[in-house]
């Protein structure tokens, strides 16, 4: 695999690590099984596109798509919290509804960025060889800031209550949290991270299209899913780590499927290959089991102190 | 002090699976007093609990709670007043998180919650030093996940996480009935020294009605979403168990007679 092949799924995987943080707020401390990403995903890239187009100030462009994001979300949320709409089912019509929305935005479907400022712009300059890393390095940046700023929220008095409300609503709201209000704000955070995405997404790709918000969910979920498996933790801050190193992980092993010409699979195969690997992520924790069977307790501390108090 | 006045809650009226859990339910509590409540299944207690609570909102009647009308307050907006354990282990905490970020959770029950840490050096010193009153040596394990903990362990914490705050009444809804007898009795004795060192306004549901006598100070029956029997004082002192049976049997046997009377 060539260098500019490795740094371009490393690009891309960044920006789908942004996905897999959104993803892991709904699916995962929620417990709300979103689909709205399909929509909010490229909702954020034609704000973005859109608004820088017409002249505006691409880091504000690609705010204004974040916003756009939180919009879709709440309302996703409110769909559910508010008229009592099944979860699956209120994310499905904001979806469906947002492609509609995202044509209106764009006003075609396509608004190409060739030539355009980006975020990017300032820091690549003329320096067009060196584009190929110093746009990955920008997405680091925006990446490890996102994930620091999220860590020390979910240890903070709010962010407990968010987890509280998706762990055991009842006893969230024993203590007193609005749990309706916690639904409506993770799921606008949850969908602004992805919408982020979908901004930063365009202008590394060149442009917006109508079509680029297919399968966002399914690889959210696959990096989840891959980094759960790979780095299976319960301290936060090794949670989003393991769900972006899931998103790395997913676009690397990609990129070489597609590039190992033996095998002969091409860009159409790309949702099979999916599928597989997600599936073989499911099961990869009862293959462990399997091989390692003589692990008896997980915790000898836990089982020791639940023999003195049988002993009391 | 909490004041209960014509209580009703009527589970899917005008269908045939109709319940009219609570039939005018009045109950008055003063400031500090530990009342013990028994009645046979599905006599309406735990929609009386769920009802002080806000886990349900009445259709007709009047609650206060310290003086303040919560009638229509839904669970969130009541938690400062009210502090629950429920029947099962598994409701009252979340197993999900660690010991520590669970007692930080009740630890700002009925409070604002912001953007500072859950919990600080200190306030770990204080679920310590919390920890330790319970003799499980569960201070060593903050940051065990709530998951672990047998479920004696987790109604022990359930009942340190309801007197982290303050509040004006304890609602206990069974909570050793999942436990085995040395457990059970275990939870029951740290109930009444919590309750005690507080001065807890409690309402404990039990169906043993040996447990119903031997704590607090004044019990009452339920039966048919009403409170049909009320004992204290002198009266309760001298009280044993067949004693109340018999009460017990009279009072359900007129009451079904009433229902009869209704019905012609
Ligand atoms: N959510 C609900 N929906 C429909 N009916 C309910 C609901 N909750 C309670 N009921 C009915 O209301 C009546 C009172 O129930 P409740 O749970 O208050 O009884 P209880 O006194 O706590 O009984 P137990 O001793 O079995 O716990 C029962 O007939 C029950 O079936
Ligand atoms: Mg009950």
């Amino acid at each position: 695999m060539s260098m500019i092949s490795l740094l371009g799924a490393l690009e891309i995987g960044l920006i789908f690590a942004l996905v897999a943080l959104g993803v892991l707020i709904s699916f995962r401390i929620l417990n709300f099984p979103d689909l709205t990403a399909d929509g909010s995903f490229p909702l954020g890239g034609a704000v973005a596109a859109v608004m820088i187009v017409a002249g505006q100030d691409p880091w504000l462009a690609t705010f204004c798509g974040m916003l756009a994001g939180a919009l879709a979300g709440l309302l996703t949320a409110w769909l559910h919290v508010r008229l009592g709409i099944l979860q699956l089912l209120a994310s499905i019509l904001v979806m469906i509804g947002l492609y509609s929305i995202n044509l209106r935005v764009m006003g075609a479907p396509n608004v190409p960025l060739i030539g355009e400022p980006t975020v990017f712009s300032p820091i690549v300059g003329d320096n067009f060889e060196a584009q190929a890393w110093l746009q990955p390095l920008v997405l680091v940046g925006v990446l490890l800031v996102v994930k620091l700023l999220l860590d020390v929220y979910f240890v903070s008095q709010s962010g407990l209550a968010m987890r509280a409300t998706g762990a055991n609503a009842r006893m969230a709201r024993a203590q007193g949290i609005a749990t309706d209000r916690m639904v409506l704000a993770g799921m606008a955070l949850s969908n602004a991270l992805i919408a982020l995405a979908g901004a930063l997404y365009v202008q590394t790709q060149g442009g917006a299209d109508i079509s680029m918000g297919i399968g966002t969910i399914v690889v959210g979920l696959a990096a989840v899913i891959i980094g759960e498996t790979i780095l299976p933790a319960r301290a936060i801050y090794l949670v989003t780590l393991a769900a972006a190193l899931g998103a790395l992980l997913y676009r690397l092993l990609i990129a070489l499927a597609l590039n190992a010409d033996f095998i002969g699979l091409q860009a159409q195969d790309l949702n099979l290959i999916t599928a597989v690997l997600v599936g073989f992520a499911l099961v990869l924790p009862m293959i462990k089991r399997k091989l390692m069977p003589k692990k008896r307790s997980a915790n000898p501390a836990a089982a020791a102190s639940n023999k003195k108090e049988a002993a009391k | 002090m909490m004041r209960a006045t014509g209580l009703t809650k009527t589970f899917n009226p005008g269908t045939p699976i109709e319940t009219r859990a609570l039939r005018g339910l009045d109950l008055e509590i003063p400031q500090g007093q530990f009342v013990t409540v028994i009645g046979s299944n599905g006599a309406g207690k735990s929609t009386f609990l769920n009802a002080i609570s806000g886990d349900l909102i009445v259709d007709e009647g009047r609650l206060e709670i310290a003086g303040r009308d919560v009638t229509r307050q839904n669970a969130w907006q009541r938690a400062g007043l009210v502090a629950r354990v429920f029947q099962d282990p598994m409701a009252g905490t979340c197993e999900g998180l660690t010991i520590e970020e669970n007692l930080a959770l009740a630890m700002s029950r009925g409070q604002r919650r912001g953007f500072r840490a859950a919990a600080n050096a200190s306030e770990r010193d204080f679920f310590r030093s919390k920890l330790a009153t319970l003799k499980l040596g569960l201070e060593n394990r903050l940051a065990d996940r709530m998951g672990l903990l047998s479920g004696g362990q987790r109604q022990a914490v359930s009942l340190l996480m309801a007197s982290l705050q303050p509040s004006q009444i304890l609602l206990l809804d069974e909570h050793t009935a999942a436990l085995d007898p040395r457990t059970a009795a275990f939870v029951l004795e740290l109930t009444d020294s919590i309750v005690k060192e507080q001065q807890l306004t409690t309402l404990m549901v039990t169906h043993s009605m040996r447990q119903a006598l031997d704590h607090g100070e004044r019990t009452i029956m339920l039966h048919q979403g009403r409170v049909v029997l009320d004992v204290s004082g002198d009266e309760r002192a001298h009280m044993d168990v067949p004693d109340l049976l018999a009460m017990f049997e009279r009072v359900r046997g007129e009451a079904i007679s009433d229902d009869a009377l209704l019905l012609d």
